[in-house]
């Protein structure tokens, strides 16, 4: 049951790996489909919960996927869904590493880019969205995505206070019995 | 093979050691708190004089169009660019220890405390204000791109099939990917 469980991880966060254009705040969507509603392992609590964790920690946020394995399938799953979701992506990358010094300043490289980032931006859109839904059960959250959302596109702030003060509101709200 | 004797990038390190890799990406991965995407470029040009602004530019648009993280691809290809296979899984691994440590630290907390309410509330309110911190990064980027009209439908058709229709990200991407180039393709030569 458990290594079919981590087969199941294995390739799932391996599709993803190839399509995360914009790394993993691209794939929060596909994250949540998955995890939540496809294979039903977690509840749409629990996965904000891990996304959070993610965030508010230090590194690349692609590290929700090895909280996910942990959650899943404990020290395997870390394992598994960290090697799953990285390796595919940094094959790639390193074959073209090799061949990077006849890439440089080719023009078909900056069309490319020129096409994939407004993906990578839109999916990223979609990410805040998915996780927006899956977390705001109240006016309170509501509230504080906005919050946070118009401090990040306004302020040129660490974006870790933000984190820190969505905890102090809920903190806030729990003893207010809001 | 390895490009790191190349005397026309002089204004880079010629040599960096497996040792100085991990210590620099470990840095990285320390500091990354909240983005580590500005603390990338510090360590790796400012203060370690690894690459030059160019080099890691080039370096940066290829991993952007790449898949997986930027800064994992930066991580790949920058150990790769000094010590080979074994530079990119030291710089790699340099940059994730840190942090999947203190995720897990985290985590492990979160399992034994995160049935209490107090918890929950605190962390529910911290994931209302992440989903939050990543609408506004999206829209910082998108005001930053100063997208075309072409961009900007792009940009649309992906949260339109990936945010509200909710469709599998590997259908949207093989299918808006080829759109996007003839569209830009298209736009360019207008």
């Amino acid at each position: 049951m458990n290594s079919s469980l981590l087969g199941q991880l294995a390739v799932t966060f391996a599709a993803l790996s190839l399509v995360a254009i914009g790394g993993a705040n691209a794939v929060v969507p596909e994250l949540h489909r998955q995890v939540v509603t496809v294979q039903g392992w977690m509840t749409d609590g629990t996965f904000a919960h891990l996304f959070a964790i993610a965030q508010a920690a230090p590194g690349p946020n692609v590290l929700v996927v090895s909280l996910i394995g942990w959650h899943l399938a404990g020290w395997s799953g870390l394992a598994v869904a960290t090697i799953a979701m990285c390796l595919p992506s940094c094959l790639l990358t390193f074959t073209f590493s090799r061949i990077r010094a006849r890439l440089v300043g080719a023009t078909w490289l900056k069309v490319l880019q020129a096409a994939l980032v407004p993906i990578a931006i839109g999916l990223m859109a979609a990410s805040g969205l998915v996780m927006a839904r899956a977390t705001d059960s109240n006016l309170l959250h509501v509230a504080l995505t906005a919050g946070t959302a118009a401090m990040v596109y306004f302020t040129r702030r660490n974006p870790i206070w933000a984190l820190a003060i969505g905890a102090v509101c809920g903190i806030a709200a729990y003893y207010l019995g809001l | 093979m390895n490009d790191s004797i190349d005397i026309s990038k002089t204004a880079s390190a010629g040599y960096v050691s497996l040792g100085e890799l991990f210590k620099g990406f470990l840095k990285m991965g320390l500091c990354g708190f909240g983005g580590v995407a500005a603390w990338a470029h510090r360590i790796v040009v400012e203060e370690r004089r690894w690459l030059n602004d160019k080099e890691y530019a080039d370096i940066l648009s290829l991993g952007s169009v790449l898949p997986g993280p930027n800064i994992v691809n930066v991580s790949v290809m920058v150990g790769d660019r000094f010590q080979g296979p074994i530079g990119s899984i030291v710089a790699l691994g340099g940059l994730m220890a840190a942090p999947l440590a203190i995720l897990l630290a985290m985590a492990t907390l979160y399992d034994l405390y995160g049935n209490l309410p107090l918890v929950q509330a605190a962390i529910d309110g911290v994931a209302a204000a992440a989903a939050g911190l990543v609408i506004g990064t999206a829209l910082k980027m998108g005001r930053r791109l100063r997208p075309t009209r072409v961009a900007i439908f792009i940009g649309c058709l992906a949260f339109l099939g990936a945010g509200i229709l909710q469709w599998p990200l590997v259908w949207v991407v093989i299918g808006l990917a080829p759109v996007s180039l003839m569209l830009t393709v298209w736009e360019s030569r207008r």
